[in-house]
């Protein structure tokens, strides 16, 4: 790697591109173990995942609802630490692309003192393709976004159904990979429907030609489909996957119904895909955001 | 407001609200314009008193809060140390602790700026019941989230928060102390975002909260300068306050971190410091049971951050943590709930870093029998919290009996406490009752009264 800020290949960029619509999938890493997080991400990948993030459990998950809070409590009882997520990464071959999804503190630690880098050349070394950090804003990225050019990683940044006018503009000038667009106010989970912000969202990022996949909320075919149709390039599963882990005894039953709950979801977003006949209409098509 | 503290907050790396390496804003994207709205109006309401809010913060923290509170000479300290000691009396600020400052500055700031709803978090629920009573006041919806431990330690301060109409919400996560709550009232507040707003009770969190809870609670150290002025004709060698998330520490001190010989400290635009002079400034930390981390068990048996934290980004901010080599958060323990959390404010960690204020600890027992002594030689009962307070004075000071004696003070601050010494009473005792009994019988405290007379 070299220490000039280099352009490089976004392998995460193209596999939304090119599977457009994308089915993204997350679950937490050492839940209930790494061992069993190995055939799961493995088990996503045979069910038509696009890509899939790969939860590194911090302690204090703030953006998390209680699913996935969870999931990261099951495996930091399992002792998951960061270098054992890496040998696990380091093992795992996959055709979807891989992302880590974790907070701050823990890519600061990852070092002999305070300092993104290790974490990041880790990550590369690993062949991790990109990073998601929930509770870092554009305003506090610039240390890690240096890093992650460096070493060829996308650092995905989430829009919110708050985000507008200048910060949106400045945002989406930064994104690299995918626009992570967040369906809801409020934490990860499965929730019944799709909620009217993802249209607005949507509606507002139309303009901007960078993949967009929404998650917070998505966990069926249908939800898939409904967001495709609303001019999404992909959806991001997570706390529905999760789910299946925690409430399977057996990890071979948790395997098989992650592979057959991926297959769906990629169906039901395909599904969303036909059913839209112009891809450029949504800005007309979408609801007027709603007052406060 | 002082210049020259915006003028250290440049730190050319284009953040905003920073101290030296320290704070920030490490939040999800969902709250990132809410923290822009509540700065846009932190500087117009607060810093330049836009429609007279900063007027009517003052009339009403006089009113309504019982404001300013006394400093009181105590005479059987000033006697059993030797020197002068004066007590800040933040303990009768109405609702018995400093918590109300910062609880009505910013309920009524969020009224000024249209918010619809109140939600806080609590450790020893102090600061919940002070927000309780700010919002009853200005009639806002409340909620308070609080972790179940705490719940069940400082039971009268969830009544008080229930009888002034607020919700309370026991939080299960981890050890279900402050940290657990926080998390809980971020989810809230990620949610809720557009017509709620985040009470953060500590000099804690994202920016602008560091400074604007600094600001509302710097009342303490400003009524202290004018009150050893007319009492004692001088400032004072030391400044002695409790330190959990660290708001009545700044609280206290901010109006004296100016009066140091360090020229990098001066704010010459007050032309008030005694350029020779320096104001000593003692951050007393809970030493809990012992200062050394537990790692594998995730446990740190006391809440001494700025003593043996590690630079991290917690609540966000950038600051001094409790954590493990991975940066995992570690449980903090206190016997103090107040102070039983494992951050603190960043610019206590950026003071403590550049030596303009000196974290101490001392332990549960210390704290013990700080709270025994007072109770009993002042007629004050303190609050646990402020309690370690006292502890350290009479571990640094010693009592004048040893020094006569021969038996030195177990501290090397002895010398450097001076002749004056101002310690913040940061709240009084009341809701402390039942674990103040209960841990006195499990221990041989020198200054504890016979506590099996209570038929508990």
């Amino acid at each position: 790697m070299t220490d000039d800020a280099v352009d490089y290949d976004s392998d995460v960029e193209a596999a939304i591109r090119e599977s457009r619509p994308a089915l993204i999938t997350y679950i937490t890493a050492g839940d209930p173990t790494l061992e069993d997080t190995k055939a799961y991400v493995e088990a996503l990948d045979r069910g038509g995942s696009d890509l899939i993030e790969l939860g590194l459990p911090f302690s204090e998950p703030i953006a998390e609802g209680p699913t996935i809070q969870a999931a990261i409590n099951r495996a930091l009882e399992a002792g998951t630490t960061p270098r054992g997520f890496f040998e696990l990464v380091d093992e795992l071959e996959t055709d979807a692309p891989l992302l880590v999804m974790t907070y701050y503190n823990l890519i600061l630690q990852y070092g002999s003192e305070p300092d993104v880098r290790p974490f990041v050349e880790r990550a590369a070394e690993a062949g991790l393709s990109g990073i998601i950090v929930p509770d870092l804003p554009a305003e506090e990225a610039d240390p890690l976004r240096e890093a992650c050019d460096d070493y060829g990683l996308d650092l995905v940044f989430i829009i919110a159904p708050t985000t507008e006018g200048e910060r949106l503009e400045t945002i989406m000038s930064q994104v690299s990979g995918f626009a992570y667009v967040q369906a809801r106010l409020g934490t990860t989970g499965a929730r019944a429907n799709v909620s009217t912000a993802t249209h607005d969202s949507l509606a507002r990022l139309s303009g901007y030609d960078v993949p967009k996949a929404v998650g917070f909320g998505v966990s069926k075919g249908d939800h898939a489909a409904e967001i495709v149709e609303a001019g999404a390039d992909g959806v991001i599963v997570g706390s529905a996957l999760v789910d299946i882990i925690a409430s399977s005894d057996d990890p071979a039953d948790a395997v098989a119904e992650l592979e057959a709950t991926a297959t769906e979801l990629k169906r039901g977003a395909r599904r969303g895909a036909t059913d839209d006949t112009e891809d450029d209409t949504n800005a007309e098509d979408a609801p007027e955001p709603e007052q406060p | 407001m002082s210049t020259g503290e915006r003028e250290r907050d440049e730190s050319g790396s284009g953040r905003t609200g920073t101290f030296g390496d320290y704070g920030g804003q490490y939040v999800p994207e969902a709250l990132m314009p809410a923290l822009q709205e509540l700065e846009d109006a932190y500087e117009r309401f607060v810093l330049e008193n836009e429609d007279g809010f900063m007027d009517e913060f003052r009339e009403r923290m006089h009113d309504f809060g019982g404001r300013p509170t006394p400093l009181q000479r105590a005479d059987r300290l000033s006697e059993r140390y030797d020197r002068e000691i004066y007590l800040k009396r933040e303990d009768l600020v109405h609702g018995g602790a400093h918590k109300l400052n910062n609880a009505l500055g910013q309920v009524l700031l969020a009224k000024y700026m249209g918010k619809e709803r109140i939600i806080a978090e609590t450790g020893a629920g102090q600061h919940g019941t002070a927000t309780a009573m700010a919002a009853a006041h200005l009639d806002m919806p409340c909620e308070i989230y609080m972790g179940r431990t705490d719940v069940n330690r400082q039971r009268p301060n969830v009544y008080r928060m229930r009888m002034n109409g607020a919700e309370v919400n026991p939080v299960d996560a981890g050890s279900a102390t402050l940290k657990e709550a926080i998390n809980e009232t971020m989810r809230d507040w990620a949610t809720t975002v557009e017509r709620t707003h985040y009470v953060i009770g500590s000099v804690v969190g994202p920016h602008p909260f560091p400074k604007m809870v600094r600001d509302f609670q710097s009342v303490i150290g400003e009524e202290i300068r004018e009150q050893v002025r007319e009492m004692a004709g001088r400032l004072p060698d030391s400044v002695v306050a409790c330190a959990g998330g660290g708001s009545n520490t700044m609280g206290t001190f901010h109006a004296f971190v100016p009066d140091c010989a360090d020229p990098r400290f001066a704010d010459d635009s007050s032309g008030r410091r005694p350029r020779d002079d320096s104001v000593n400034l003692y951050a007393v930390e809970a030493g809990g049971s012992s200062l050394e981390v537990d790692e594998e068990a995730g446990l740190a048996p006391n809440s001494a951050t700025l003593s043996t934290g590690t630079d991290g980004v917690l609540h966000g901010a950038m600051t001094k943590l409790l954590q493990s080599g991975d940066g995992q958060i570690v449980e903090s323990h206190s016997v103090s709930a107040g102070l039983d959390y494992a951050g603190v404010g960043p610019e206590l960690s950026h003071l403590v870093e550049t030596g303009r204020v000196t974290p101490v600890s001392v332990d549960d027992d210390d704290a013990l029998n700080g709270f025994h002594r007072l109770s009993r030689l002042e007629g004050i009962i303190p609050a646990l919290e402020s309690s370690h307070a006292l502890g350290y004075l009479e571990r640094a000071a010693g009592t004048a009996a040893d020094a006569a004696s021969g038996d030195g003070p177990r501290d090397e601050r002895h010398d450097e406490l001076g002749e004056l010494v101002v310690v913040n009473v940061s709240g009084r005792g009341d809701k402390d009752l039942e674990t103040v009994l209960e841990e006195t019988e499990k221990r041989d405290l020198e200054a504890a009264p016979d506590v099996e007379v209570f038929d508990r």
